[in-house]
């Protein structure tokens, strides 16, 4: 009997552009980026990392609500979603407001996402995308459903959409990489692989060596990447939209990643199920770090530059949250309203009835 | 005018919406090239081809998830899930999902996406196909849930279902589909979504009835007739959201109500038409409202389903024990 096990897993060694140190180990795959596309870039990661500190604080403050922090992951959302165009559409999950607020989406309405306003959720006209997505892989077979309508219309443009690695044991996860795939629909789906799922490591999630290869059930390309080091992730994403547009069919791309924070902001503890050795082994892995590494070597990145992005941050977050502050409350009648496009009858009775209660 | 069994007029109306609406989209198990298991389908994939007719992978959740997907697109999804009692496997994307689309958008996206299924027992079906399952989406808020029993409304109702912009469960009663043959017309028309329709006019007692129970509920009146007993029938039509209206004009009329539902007594319309009534005309009632629905187990075995269904004669009895209350 040929057991083929091992020979599968061969087939998804981990891509990789820039080691620890900032060296190009892998030339020829090295993305074609300007100098200024690079500082881009390493302006939005570190913009972003600013971003997770002072939503964790805000929220602490009880000025923000569900948060669920992104430190570590810079490489991974932004890699990806520098590879896209304005008209490719993002399915995000819970943690990716970043990819949400870098295709568009103004900061404020990030906040009042977390705060649970509705306004949050409207995404301005041009951004295509959907707001974060709880339920984990309900993104995913929309993303495919997003992607063959894509197709069906002749667009050139792609469906993107993000899961966690605890998310790759769902049943939608699979769905949605399968219709995909049947459908040879312009689609990238991408695993965040932050090796715990809450406080499940990833080796309780399934016996699977990679999740890339879980490619192979839909029998789509699959990549496994550094996600640590945003010019690999760039690269697998850039190529994997090229692919789609071209009419291959979808990509599977799990991206090696942390987080360094816990889970959410509600309460999470990751002293509890992760060691203390994990994490500093992982900060050696730092995007930030290793990125700015390289740009330096470049001569294209300095300490004054980065304080500037830090302080440039740090004033737009603030603007935001008082922008946020400002919007008005929500009133049951809205959210009446919101629900039809022409109210039924029992609604339009509960219509009168809170606008009788609003008017007082 | 044709003369057309309900699963003709279903087809018919499928056809005129494909027609009419390019980016109305037929996708489901075996719909294509094989014309759908109830041939609902039939010929469409021939006609309007298979980039707006097509099969899918066997998977429930899959199937209502594009759906989203393509409605984000400009799309008009009318996806169908082969038998009700398997919508369990697409529950989220249905009620957690498409539901929410519109208010979860703050109104800036919408699921104008109907979804077609058949259910319905008396046909002899294996397990899971029967279920009356129609109480669970329409306690989802978002959705509507529209549920015809003949050729004439079947067509009506599925195009107005097509054409709302939000999301519509149909459901189609298996027993109902060749049943019988109406006349239908040919051209396109609508049946206005929440409106019931008052089937036979009674003074005496009120039966609200949906699906199959409406054939039942005019057997009965036809039989309540010979004993002197003036029902009226109410064909709600459309079970989410309720013809309030209609209902609380005929009680008024008649003060004794029954409903009829083929589901079992915890599950179905049935609770929420009484508890309307009782807030709405309790001044008007003579009786108290009541209820013929199946017994609260798992839908019979096949050999049980005439001993466990709910037929004319559980609807009698019903109207017996109000008139003479």
């Amino acid at each position: 009997m040929k057991r083929t096990l091992e020979n599968i897993e061969s087939q998804f060694e981990t891509f990789q552009v820039l080691n620890e140190e900032g060296e190009i180990v892998n030339e020829e795959l090295m993305p074609e980026l300007s100098d200024d596309e690079l500082k881009e870039l390493m302006t939005r990661m570190v913009y972003t990392r600013i971003l997770d500190q002072r939503s964790i604080a805000l929220n602490r403050q009880g000025r923000l609500g569900f948060y669920a922090p992104t430190a570590g992951q810079e490489a991974s959302q932004l890699g990806t979603q520098f590879a896209l165009e304005k008209e490719d559409f993002i399915l995000p999950a819970y943690r990716d407001v970043p990819q949400l607020i870098w295709h568009g989406l103004p900061l404020y309405q990030a906040f009042l996402f977390s705060r649970g306003h509705y306004h949050g959720n409207q995404m301005p006209e041009g951004v295509n995308a959907l707001s974060p997505q709880i339920i984990i892989g309900a993104q995913y077979t929309q993303a495919a459903g997003v992607a063959m309508g894509m197709k069906k219309r002749g667009k050139k443009s792609v469906a993107i959409t993000y899961t966690g690695d605890g998310g790759t044991s769902q049943g939608d996860f699979y769905e949605g990489i399968n219709f995909a795939g049947a459908y040879k629909a312009p689609a990238i789906f991408v695993v965040q692989n932050n090796r715990f799922a809450i406080s499940v490591p990833v080796e309780k999630q399934t016996a699977a060596q990679t999740l890339a290869q879980k490619a192979v059930a839909a029998g789509i390309e699959g990549i496994q990447v550094d996600g640590m080091d945003v010019l690999a992730v760039y690269a697998a994403t850039k190529d994997a939209r090229e692919r789609a547009v071209n009419g291959e069919g979808p990509t599977l791309i799990e991206t090696l990643t942390y987080r360094y924070g816990p889970h959410t902001m509600a309460g999470d503890d990751p002293t509890r199920y992760r060691t203390e050795d994990l994490d500093s082994e992982w900060e050696k892995k730092d995007p930030i770090v290793r990125f700015r590494k390289f740009l330096e070597n470049k001569g294209l990145w300095s300490e004054e530059q980065e304080n500037e992005v830090i302080e440039k941050a740090k004033e737009e977050i603030k603007a935001a949250i008082k922008k946020a502050d400002g919007q008005p409350k929500q009133k049951v009648s809205e959210l009446i309203e919101n629900m039809y496009e022409v109210l039924p009858a029992h609604l339009e009775e509960q219509l009168e009835e809170y606008k009788a209660k609003e008017s007082k | 005018m044709a003369q057309m069994t309900m699963i003709q007029a279903i087809t018919d109306a499928l056809r005129t919406e494909l027609k009419n609406d390019e980016n109305v989209l037929v996708f489901g198990e075996d719909v294509g090239q094989n014309g759908g298991v109830f041939r609902a389908t039939e010929g469409l994939q021939q006609e309007f081809g298979e980039d707006r007719v097509f099969d899918t992978p066997l998977a429930e959740s899959g199937i209502a998830g594009i759906a989203v997907g393509l409605a984000t697109q400009g799309f008009r999804p009318v996806p169908e899930i082969q038998f009700f009692g398997f919508i369990y496997e697409a529950m989220d994307a249905v009620n957690g999902q498409m539901a929410r689309l519109r208010y979860r958008t703050g109104n800036t996206m919408n699921a104008p996406i109907t979804i077609r299924s058949p259910f319905g027992g008396g046909v002899h079906t294996p397990e899971l196909h029967a279920d009356s399952l129609e109480g669970l989406i329409a306690q989802q808020p978002g959705m509507k849930v529209v549920i015809p029993s003949n050729p004439y409304d079947a067509k009506g109702l599925l195009i107005s279902s097509i054409r709302d912009n939000d999301p519509v469960v149909y459901l189609e009663h298996m027993k109902l589909y060749r049943s019988f043959r109406e006349e239908v017309p040919e051209e396109a028309y609508t049946i206005e979504l929440g409106k019931a329709n008052v089937k036979r006019e009674g003074t005496d007692v009120t039966l609200v009835a949906y699906g199959a129970m409406v054939q039942a509920s005019m057997k009965a009146a036809e039989e309540l007739e010979k004993e002197g007993i003036q029902a009226e029938v109410i064909d709600l039509r459309t079970v989410m959201p309720l013809d309030i209206e209609t209902i609380i004009k005929s009680v008024e009329k008649t003060n004794r109500v029954v409903v009829v539902q083929e589901a079992q007594r915890q599950a179905g319309m049935a609770a929420q038409i009484v508890t309307e009534i009782q807030e709405r005309a309790i001044l008007h009632l003579e009786a108290p409202v009541l209820r013929v629905a199946a017994p609260d187990t798992v839908y019979a075995f096949t050999q049980a389903e005439e001993v466990w269904l709910p037929n004319y004669n559980d609807i009698i009895e019903k109207v017996n024990k109000v008139i003479n209350f």
